[in-house]
């Protein structure tokens, strides 16, 4: 399956990387591709590392095994990369992500394997300043789509109205919304 | 043992024809067997109160008889029956 | 018209059961069942479905609860995963010789101990005696599927027998997937109204279940039991045909993968059929004469269905996700094996036992398997029997 996109999602518990993986998953299948998504099953306290992982493809997805070797990291916490190897299984062709306040300089110091692909975003401030709280993980999404056109904008924030409009109110929608889309413009790549 | 086959009996164990433990006699179970002295009773029915197959005979509000047929020989008649009138007895069956 | 949505394992089995409506169900959490039975809570408190929610105090309170349910003539379902059926275990045997149609869902997760949450099939492979009809899940897809077809199924007059839909925990419970959905009304008219013919609210013809049965006539009865278990495969296959004409998804008692010019094929159940599936394109890929075989109905073993797509095969793996101690292999090796010896086959076999416990579960160790067999095919002999796959030496 040439086209299966492998996305791994590190966060801290409360972050959101479960809900993001989920997301983004589900405004593929709105989409009408293929999409599965599924958090690391370890236990779940607020603040320890977490994962989790969404698949995206034009066809089924039958596979159903943990993803090893994925085409794309976001990090949502720059404080991760101090502690665990955020670039484990990636290749030469994976993309990571970061949410931070560091410089790319800084960032690939950090990193085990230095030359991938990187795209980095202050999506802290981006959702402080839209939505009121430094929760980074919807506004990464707008990165994501940005860094690999996984899909069309207007798919993924159909998705994610639909999506939020049980819990939140429209306003909040439409903040979340607002942030998706300038973290599209402002995500920096090479 | 009974005669029918898998084919014939109800599914799951059920039954399926209500009161049919009538058709099944436990008056074989008895070692000892109440015996009711029409003379000495005072017609209280504590026995016909208290009998679980229900084995006491009342004819029109009287005590006439005991049923073999189902009686087990429990013996709770004759321990209710009033210690004066003594009217049923326990005795063996064999 | 159906409908296509993101949904976890659980979620779609919830909507499932949200659609059949079932007048009973009871209600007890365990991991990695709780959030199907959370979910379905959730449309109950919606006011989606009209069933009578009973919060039990156990698993053999929820069977408890479920079975008598069903005996007062109510359809009845319950859920539950690994040590929860464990603890339901002599309720389990009473709904089937009681021969209430109960649809049970269970996740399946490992019968400790060592204590574990994640996937393997010991929980309901220890209930395969059980008399209940075991249907396995290969997504979320067929979770939700096979739910709404074991009504039709355990319902049949000529069956009355409870099924296990199985669905692998966290591995499709937790999952997100493309799921599609049927019409609610679509579901209401395939499954039909239940209408049993002897209950215990059914005071114009009275009944007694579960009444004393001795040596008299026990054994008439479980011989009555095992007929009714013969009659499963091709209501099974009836029922399938039907759902396909409404979904258009067919299914049989077991898959075929790419098995009719293959050498070498892998017998497998559960989520990592579909890996497996994604290993065998490789292999064809690279010119490699290899199939699998998905068995989807455990229970009743689909014989013929096996014997006749294993003809023209060389060399045969059988993937246990279950132990079995004591024996020559897992559960469904010593099946295949039993089948393929009653008939008079003498096909090279072997068995892996893999994922125990959640074990992740790659398509190397499958194309492992893959490669192991190509010996088997040269010499028409197997070295060892019983191997494992993914575990540390």
């Amino acid at each position: 399956m040439a086209n299966l996109i492998e996305v791994r999602w590190h966060g801290r518990g409360g972050q959101g990387a479960k809900t993001a993986a989920m997301l983004l998953a589900e405004a593929a299948i709105e989409e009408g591709k293929h999409g599965q998504a599924f958090p690391e099953y370890g236990p779940e306290r607020t603040g320890a590392p977490v994962r989790g992982y969404t698949r995206i493809s034009d066809e089924q997805i039958r596979i159903h095994s943990a993803i090893q070797n994925p085409n794309v990291v976001i990090v949502l916490d720059q404080t991760l990369l101090d502690t665990i190897d955020v670039t484990e299984g990636t290749t030469s062709e994976s993309v990571l992500i970061f949410n931070t306040s560091l410089t790319k300089d800084q960032i690939r110091k950090k990193l085990k394997n230095s030359d991938r692909k990187i795209y980095i975003l202050n999506a802290n401030q981006i959702a402080q300043e839209e939505i009121g709280r430094p929760i980074p993980n919807t506004v990464m999404l707008g990165a994501l789509m940005k860094a690999t056109g996984l899909m069309q904008m207007d798919t993924l924030l159909n998705g994610l109205t639909k999506k939020f409009k049980h819990k939140f109110s429209q306003q909040v929608i439409d903040k979340n919304i607002k942030a998706v889309k300038r973290a599209y413009e402002e995500v920096e790549s090479e | 043992m009974s005669e029918k086959s898998w084919k014939e009996v109800p599914i799951g164990g059920l039954i399926v024809e209500p009161g049919n433990s009538k058709n099944y006699k436990t008056g074989s179970w008895r070692s000892f067997k109440p015996v009711w002295y029409e003379d000495r009773c005072i017609q209280c029915l504590a026995c016909w109160n208290s009998c679980p197959e229900p084995s006491i005979f009342v004819v029109e509000g009287k005590v006439t008889g005991i049923d073999y047929d189902f009686c087990k020989g429990c013996g709770i008649c004759a321990e209710v029956c009033p210690e004066k009138a003594h009217a049923i007895e326990m005795e063996p069956e064999f | 018209m159906s409908k296509i949505m993101g949904l976890s394992g659980n979620e779609a089995v919830a909507h499932a059961m949200r659609q059949i409506n079932p007048d009973v169900a009871a209600v007890y959490p365990i991991t990695p069942q709780t959030e199907l039975m959370h979910q379905f809570a959730e449309f109950h408190s919606d006011g989606l479905v009209d069933t009578e929610l009973v919060l039990v105090e156990s698993e053999h309170s929820a069977m408890s609860a479920t079975v008598g349910a069903a005996a007062a003539g109510a359809r009845a379902m319950t859920a539950t995963s690994a040590n929860g059926l464990a603890l339901m275990w002599e309720i389990v045997y009473i709904a089937s010789s009681l021969r209430l149609p109960i649809v049970m869902p269970v996740v399946n997760r490992a019968l400790s101990g060592p204590i574990n949450i994640h996937c393997d099939h010991s929980d309901t492979m220890g209930a395969r005696d059980s008399g209940w009809i075991q249907i396995f899940s290969e997504n979320g897809q067929e979770a939700y599927d096979n739910a709404v077809m074991a009504v039709k199924i355990s319902e049949n007059k000529t069956i009355l027998l409870p099924t296990m839909v199985t669905l692998d925990g966290f591995i499709l419970s937790h999952t997100l997937e493309r799921v599609e959905i049927l019409e609610d009304n679509e579901v209401k008219k395939f499954i039909g109204e239940y209408h049993p013919e002897t209950s215990l609210l059914d005071v114009d013809k009275p009944s007694t279940y579960g009444a004393l049965d001795l040596q008299d006539y026990y054994f008439e009865h479980k011989r009555q039991q095992f007929e009714a278990m013969g009659n499963v495969l091709p209501v099974i296959e009836q029922v399938s045909k039907e759902y396909g004409k409404l979904s258009g998804r067919d299914y049989g008692l077991i898959e075929k993968y790419r098995v009719d010019d293959a050498e070498r094929v892998i017998i497998l159940m559960g989520s990592s059929v579909g890996t497996a599936k994604d290993t065998v394109d490789d292999l064809r890929n690279a010119g490699e004469k290899v199939g699998l075989i998905k068995i989807r109905v455990y229970r009743p073993f689909p014989y013929n269905a096996l014997r006749e797509a294993l003809k023209h095969v060389k060399a045969l793996a059988v993937l246990d996700r279950a132990i079995s101690f004591g024996t020559f292999g897992g559960p469904v090796f010593t099946d295949v094996r039993a089948m393929l010896f009653g008939n008079g086959v003498s096909l090279p076999m072997m068995n892996y036992i893999y994922g125990l416990g959640g074990r992740d579960i790659d398509k190397a160790q499958i194309r492992l398997a893959f490669d192991s067999l190509k010996d088997v095919v040269k010499t028409g002999k197997v070295k060892k029997e019983v191997n494992f796959l993914g575990l540390r030496d």
